[in-house]
């Protein structure tokens, strides 16, 4: 992936600035056939939902009291944990986008929700939907691209500390809602403040992160696995608490490299969104996104972040209307000779953590790689890792040279 | 101190939520739940109106008749609160009722009129207004009830109250001698309506009459033609010696308030129509610091407000972060992308608003 105005093949170049107004207009109007729609249907949707999820939460718990018995810690460990994800992906995210004020329902609502997350809501508002979300795939504006740990674009200049990314990728899978608070927090940069020159908002900021920490871990850690005390339960159930955290995280972490990570999604210059108007914002979101396609139960698990192209497009409609919108999106990607990137799960899993791999190592050298000069091109990465930013940058160069002949070689034998 | 500790330990069970958020599920009505009430039934009184009878929370403090309740119901998935009088005095079951006229385009009435239904949940706040009757021990005055269209339920609230009546709110024929005497109360009942089958509790007041409870004078608009309120003594000679209670649409109040200010005489009124917020095309934005910034029809609130150096929140100014939602307690606002218009008064209770894509559309006050 290279910023979309630096690619040879620019995907959008045949757009004239009149059909990406025009773009703009087509999609308001789908945005508003919802909103015109919008009302009981949607309402009991979502009440239904938070009443089946609380009490599967409450079953799940109450049949790990007895989570000595390895029955009823499968049961109880797999109810918490599909509970866990519900509560995150289709009920907290989409209520703390707004989704649900419509409602003017108190406790359905984007100023007053609160999650079983490390992260306080209104912390995550602030970079998700103001940042991320404005500035969706902008390098160097959206901290959602990496979160600001990993090289995800071939114009980051590489550095050996990127060898290690495939293994941060999957550390912050496991604990990814920690991650996701230090990177709301924006940890990294305020940790190489000085601690006394360090910003008021950012302790405060901090501060209410340990004590959501504090609060959500008493209750898994503590609290629960206390109340099994009674049957000799106090470590399973603890344990059961802790799977069913990872599951969420590790889930969730999918989900969101899902759509954002696969190979055909855009990133985009700083430089290319000053002054951006309505149309160029909804085109930006319609290339910095991707589906993942796949029956009711994912788009559900997945907060309809399965439909991540049209939550991009429309981040304030109600989830479950998302569905219902998707072809008359895609219809328009068609007809204005955009790529609407989809795929299975699996698929697209493959194609975010191939990215994470290949984006680990220099530019190329995957590319140029073959069973037979292995041991040359490690040498080579060896030297590129140890040797000092002269070399590196000399390695380089030949590489993305090899990588242009090999791609000529195989384009004439084609 | 074993309570609280409980309590305690299961807010930390539930955090991020709180133990009535569980419990909500099984028992919403509950002592220490929300103010909330079960629709029991809903009985149509005329063609367009009904009474809706409500098993309230268990924490219903009870109401004096007379008195209103605010209720908040969904409506097309949007929660919205509106003022009804009670039209029972406290009732041995222990519920409530109001009785609904719909309002033609109207949000509420005619949802809860036409569509509301048995089992469904509504929001309560306990019952307001000092639209009642003095204490009746000692000497009780002669009254003078004036009601216009739905404004009679606080009056059949307060009637039903004081003579014997069934559950199901009319008179108790068994105990009719009762009725007249019991309360020794002079009461005359001044009911205008459309016309006779248009005529809330017109039934109620007729049986009430030929109990010998009250004397009632019916005045149908298409019979009798429209009330002259000046030549109300015709129809009361001893107007002057009578506490007038009146409820009924604004006109009427008006009138009637000149009126009997002209005489000198007492008057209570209830006025069901607090205020209507006509939109416009902008409009002066008033905050709590007491600033009253003046925006025009197209300009986002957000940003008239900060030119005006009012601090405001805010996030993507686009209107897809919620990052700069604030409650707006009276007024109306357009959105800027749809036309869409949203409104707020004393009786609908704040709404919260995206002030980066709502324009003023007459004044508004925003709680902030
Ligand atoms: C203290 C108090 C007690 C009340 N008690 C009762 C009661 O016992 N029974 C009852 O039916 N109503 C009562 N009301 C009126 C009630 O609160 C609502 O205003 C009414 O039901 C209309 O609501 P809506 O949502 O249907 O109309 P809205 O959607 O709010 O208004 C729609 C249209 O109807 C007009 N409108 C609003 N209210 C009225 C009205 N009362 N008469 C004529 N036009 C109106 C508006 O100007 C607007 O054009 C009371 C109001 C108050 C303030
Ligand atoms: S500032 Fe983002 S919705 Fe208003």
């Amino acid at each position: 992936m290279t910023t979309i105005t630096k690619k040879p093949d620019n995907p959008i170049a045949h757009l004239t600035p009149e059909d990406i107004e025009q773009i703009g207009i087509e999609l308001d109007a789908i945005r508003q056939s919802v909103l015109d729609t919008r009302g009981e249907r949607d309402a009991a949707y979502i009440r239904k939902l938070i009443d089946v999820q609380r009490k599967l939460e409450l079953g799940s718990r109450a049949v790990l009291l007895a989570s000595i018995f390895p029955p009823a810690w499968i049961v109880g460990t797999a109810g918490l944990s599909v509970a866990k994800i519900l509560e995150n992906m289709e009920i907290g995210h989409n209520i703390l986008h707004g989704q649900w004020d419509w409602m003017r329902d108190p406790k359905i609502h984007s100023t007053t929700w609160e999650w079983d997350m490390a992260t306080p809501a209104s912390a995550w508002k602030h970079s998700h939907n103001e940042l991320h979300h404005t500035y969706t795939n902008v390098v160097g504006k959206d901290n959602d691209l990496g979160y600001g740990i990993m090289r995800v674009d071939e114009d980051q200049r590489w550095h050996p500390f990127f060898l290690a990314q495939p293994l941060w990728n999957a550390v912050n899978a496991c604990f990814f809602e920690y991650g996701i608070a230090a990177y709301d927090l924006e940890l990294g940069k305020n940790l190489k403040i000085p601690k006394e020159k360090r910003s008021e908002e950012f302790k405060a900021a901090a501060a209410a992160v340990r004590t959501k920490i504090r609060k959500q871990a008493t209750k898994d850690y503590l609290v629960h696995p206390l109340m099994s005390l009674p049957t000799g339960s106090f470590v399973t159930t603890l344990a059961a608490n802790f799977v069913a955290n990872v599951v969420r995280n590790v889930w969730s972490h999918s989900i969101i490299m899902c759509g954002h990570f696969p190979e055909g999604v855009e990133t985009f210059e700083r430089k290319s969104i000053e002054g951006e108007t309505r149309g160029e914002w909804y085109v930006r979101q319609m290339l910095g996104s991707a589906n993942i396609s796949g029956g009711k139960a994912l788009h559900l698990m997945s907060g309809n972040l399965s439909h991540q192209i049209e939550h991009h497009l429309f981040p304030d409609l109600p989830s479950n209307r998302y569905a219902e919108v998707a072809p008359q999106v895609q219809a328009l990607f068609e007809k204005y000779g955009l790529n609407y990137v989809t795929g299975s799960f699996p698929k697209q899993v493959y194609s975010a953590w191939h990215k994470v791999v290949r984006l680990s190592l220099p530019n190329g050298w995957l590319a140029t790689t073959t069973p037979k000069n292995a041991p040359m091109q490690l040498a080579k990465l060896y030297k590129m890792t140890t040797g000092g930013r002269k070399v590196r940058r000399a390695l380089q160069a030949r590489l993305e040279r090899d990588a242009r002949m090999a791609k000529d070689r195989m384009a004439k034998a084609a | 101190m074993a309570t609280a500790l409980l309590r305690r330990f299961a807010e930390l069970a539930a955090t991020p939520l709180v133990p009535d958020d569980y419990l909500d599920l099984f028992n919403p009505l509950r002592p220490g739940a929300e103010l909330r009430g079960r629709i029991v039934s809903v009985h149509p009184e005329t063609a367009d109106a009904a009474t809706l009878v409500i098993k309230p929370g268990a924490d219903w403090a009870g109401h004096v008749p007379g008195q209103y309740v605010r209720i908040g119901v969904d409506v097309d998935g949007v929660r919205q609160w509106r003022a009804y009088s009670l039209t029972h005095g406290p009732r041995r079951d222990g519920h409530i009722s109001i009785t609904v006229k719909a309002v033609a385009d109207g949000t509420v009435s005619p949802y809860l009129v036409h569509r509301s239904r048995p089992g469904t949940l509504v929001h309560l706040e306990q019952a307001t207004g000092d639209f009642v009757l003095p204490d009746l021990d000692v000497d009780p005055p002669k009254f003078l009830f004036v009601t216009a269209g739905s404004g009679v339920t606080p009056v059949v609230g307060m009637l039903r109250n004081l003579f014997p009546v069934t559950e199901s709110g009319v008179i108790d024929p068994k105990s009719r001698s009762a009725a007249t005497n019991a309360a020794g109360l002079d009461i005359t009942v001044v009911h205008v309506a459309p016309s006779e089958p248009d005529s809330i509790f017109g039934a109620d007041l007729v049986a009430l009459h030929a109990a010998g409870a009250i004397n009632l004078v019916a005045r149908y608009d298409d019979t009798h033609g429209v009330l002259d309120i000046n030549r109300l003594v015709d129809l009361v000679p001893d107007l002057h010696e009578r506490i007038t209670y009146a409820c009924g649409p604004g006109g009427l109040l008006d009138a009637l308030a000149a009126h009997h200010e002209a005489l000198g005489l007492p008057l209570h009124v209830e006025q069901f129509k607090i205020s209507t917020v006509e939109p416009g095309a902008g409009g002066s934005v008033a905050f709590n610091s007491g600033v009253e910034v003046i925006a025009d029809g197209a300009t986002p609130i957000l940003t008239a407000a900060e030119s005006a150096g009012v601090l405001m929140p805010s996030g993507c100014r686009m209107g897809i972060c919620f990052g700069c939602v604030l409650p707006m307690t009276d007024g109306a606002v357009r959105d800027l992308r749809n036309g869409a218009i949203t409104t707020a008064d004393a009786m609908s209770g704040p709404v919260k608003i995206q002030t980066c894509i709502s324009a003023a559309a007459g004044p508004c006050r925003l709680d902030h």
